[in-house]
């Protein structure tokens, strides 16, 4: 008796449920649109999702060799994706960079040999580096117009062809005379991930507080508005290639300084490959005119988190392959989505909230700090 | 008794902020004006009417540096200028704001406002100084259709972009404003609003010139009218001396004789 009163009463409760749903939007809900409204949200919900995954059911995932290993993983790919995520913002791309990190150790080498002390080498290695390779890529794809892809592919073959040429691609130790200050590049088990933290926070604050940070997303937006109004935007372009080749090369030297030796196989395509996934996982968009560093590091701390999870629990690491080509396609499809919904409104419904926009990563950092 | 361009034009007076005398436009084999002629008063609105293909768009890039003229001078408060791109005309005072052109999606209404003239207190943006601003410029103009200067322009209207554009371009002391075609794509309601925003625009002492194909709704605040056809102006009249029969009659006549022409030439 009761049931069928239930059911006779369903379909009109059902036309009354939504303005009542409308009236009072339950906190829950609320929660849920203003942590959505967060670009990178997503890719935190995922990375906090594994690491508890992990964490309780992998043996020796939460412990500090486990979380070095993370972190290890993370960095270099982080620091050559911060340049990644400039050029994609402006509408570009620089496949060119793995080979910069290649280059930059035996530059740095060389400088040593002539007598110039290591952090100077370090510093002219890298200035050296990013001006004229970034330079060269910057040139080229703005002045002739050919698509920074194909630039950057020829002249990454271009330095990793000299590179091998100069090096007889033969591996060479660090100098002896630098092995003092390789602690704080990258020797030191933390120390190649602080860099890339502190990184992402000094272009994080670039891309979204400063003048830079909004001409680039103006060039990747809207070239020609962009142009319209007065803003030099081959000036914008050159100048992030030089950024992104410069943190190529001082990725290349952590590197070297994590692994201890300087090896011509170091870099190449392949990282270039894994830091443009993290980059995309992170929830940057290849269209230009949109990107995010704190969403960089999320992607690439979610990929850390999978490496090491797979390889405590003994999967092989062509597994974790899979993994990582299914993670850039499901973040791709999300966040198209995402991007969808936000453009149509829908998740700016209490728009009154200072933080928007440009200033949304505050309350991301503070998010990160708990973890 | 209505087609009288040249009379009118020699009755400029010396309180014209812009004149165009004599400009013609080749590219190649193609004309695209044919000796135009056109005066803008200062503070008043200028309907530029035309069909399409009538030459408005050319004559617009030609006014706002985007464009050089094969022939003729532009004189603006007296003056003959030549510009060499469009920053240049800018500069001068003359902005013209396309629908879709002008702003940043992916940027905040306020970052729009402020693109390239941006407040900073090195290296930082000063944000909420320029939030601040732009409020309080959109509501001096009476434009109420924002939620908040803080969403992102990919999450706007048509109208509520045009609304932005004008009124970035007023922000940007903008002496003189080309609108092309500000009401294209538009509902009745937005189209409404964006004409108070003209008038609001003409109520500062702008003078305005608004490119139009559909004259309808664009006559209401036009102050005169210029008709546009085959790269010529055809016809200069105030907008309370003429109407929109006449001026829609002026502009099938005009497709008629062009008809009759090509029947004439086909036998």
């Amino acid at each position: 008796m009761s049931n069928v009163s239930e059911t006779a009463e369903r379909s009109p409760e059902t036309v009354g449920a939504a303005p009542d749903r409308r009236k009072g939007p339950s906190v829950l809900s609320r929660a849920a649109t203003m942590f959505l409204k967060q670009r990178e949200a997503s890719v935190l919900a995922i990375a906090v999702v594994l690491f508890i995954y992990f964490s309780v059911t992998t043996h020796a995932f939460f412990s500090h060799g486990s979380f070095v290993n993370i972190a290890q993983y993370m960095a270099p790919y982080t620091i050559i994706g911060i340049g990644l995520v400039l050029l994609m913002v402006c509408g570009e791309i620089d496949l060119s960079v793995g080979f910069v990190w290649t280059l930059s150790p035996y530059a740095m080498h060389f400088f040593v040999d002539s007598g110039i002390p290591t952090f100077f080498a370090i510093v002219i290695a890298i200035l050296l580096l990013a001006v004229v390779v970034g330079g060269v890529n910057g040139v080229v794809t703005t002045r002739f117009g050919v698509p920074s892809l194909i630039t950057t592919l020829a002249t990454g073959y271009i330095i990793f062809g000299y590179t091998l040429t100069v090096s007889n691609a033969e591996q060479i130790n660090l100098p002896t005379a630098s092995l003092g200050l390789g602690h704080w590049f990258g020797s030191e088990a933390w120390s190649e991930f602080i860099w890339a933290t502190v990184l992402v926070l000094i272009f994080h604050v670039l891309l979204t507080r400063t003048r830079w940070g909004l001409y680039t997303v103006s060039v990747g937006g809207n070239l020609l508005g962009a142009r319209e109004s007065g803003i030099r935007v081959n000036k914008i372009k050159i100048g992030n290639f030089m950024m992104c080749s410069g943190l190529g090369a001082l990725a290349g030297i952590l590197e070297a300084f994590k692994n201890d030796i300087i090896d011509p196989s170091a870099g190449q395509l392949n990282v270039v490959l894994v830091a443009l996934a993290g980059v995309v996982i992170g929830g940057t968009a290849m269209l230009g005119g949109s990107g995010t560093m704190i969403g960089l590091w999320l992607g690439m701390l979610v990929l850390g988190i999978l490496e090491d999870g797979f390889n405590l629990r003994g999967i092989s690491s062509n597994k974790y392959l899979i993994i990582l080509g299914a993670a850039i396609l499901v973040a791709m499809i999300a966040n198209t989505y995402l991007t969808r919904l936000r453009n149509a409104g829908r998740l700016q419904r209490s728009g009154d909230t200072p933080a928007k926009g440009g200033e949304g990563g505050g309350a991301v950092i503070g998010q990160i700090a708990k973890l | 008794m209505s087609t009288q361009p040249a009379d009118d034009f020699t009755t400029a007076t010396s309180d014209d902020i812009l004149r165009v005398e004599h400009i013609s436009k080749r590219y190649g084999a193609v004309t695209a004006l044919v000796d135009v002629s056109l005066r803008l008063e200062r503070g008043e609105v200028l309907g530029l009417i035309g069909d399409n293909g009538a030459g408005k768009s050319t004559l617009i890039k030609i006014l706002c540096g985007f464009q050089q003229p094969t022939s003729g001078r532009i004189i603006l408060n007296g003056e003959e200028v030549t510009f060499t791109s469009v920053t240049q005309a800018r500069s001068a005072g003359i902005d013209v704001v396309y629908q879709d052109l002008a702003l940043i999606n992916q940027l905040t209404v306020y970052h729009n406002m402020f693109l390239n003239r941006e407040p900073v207190r090195w290296p930082l943006l000063r944000n909420k100084v320029m939030r601040k601003q732009a409020q309080e410029h959109l509501d001096s103009m009476g434009i109420k259709t924002l939620r908040s200067v803080d969403v992102e322009v990919a999450s706007l209207s048509g109208g509520q972009r045009q609304a932005i554009a004008v009124a970035r371009s007023v922000f940007s002391d903008a002496k003189i404003l080309l609108l092309d075609e500000p009401l294209a794509a538009m509902g009745v309601k937005e189209g409404a609003m964006i004409l108070d925003i003209v008038r609001e625009v003409k109520e500062r002492g702008i003078s305005v010139i608004i490119i139009a194909h559909n004259y309808g709704q664009v006559l209401e605040v036009c102050d005169r009218v210029n008709l546009l056809q085959g790269g010529k102006i055809t016809y200069d009249k105030y907008a309370r001396d003429t109407s929109v029969e006449e001026l829609t009659n002026m502009v099938v006549a005009e497709y008629r004789k062009a008809l009759e022409e090509r029947q004439r030439a086909a036998s």
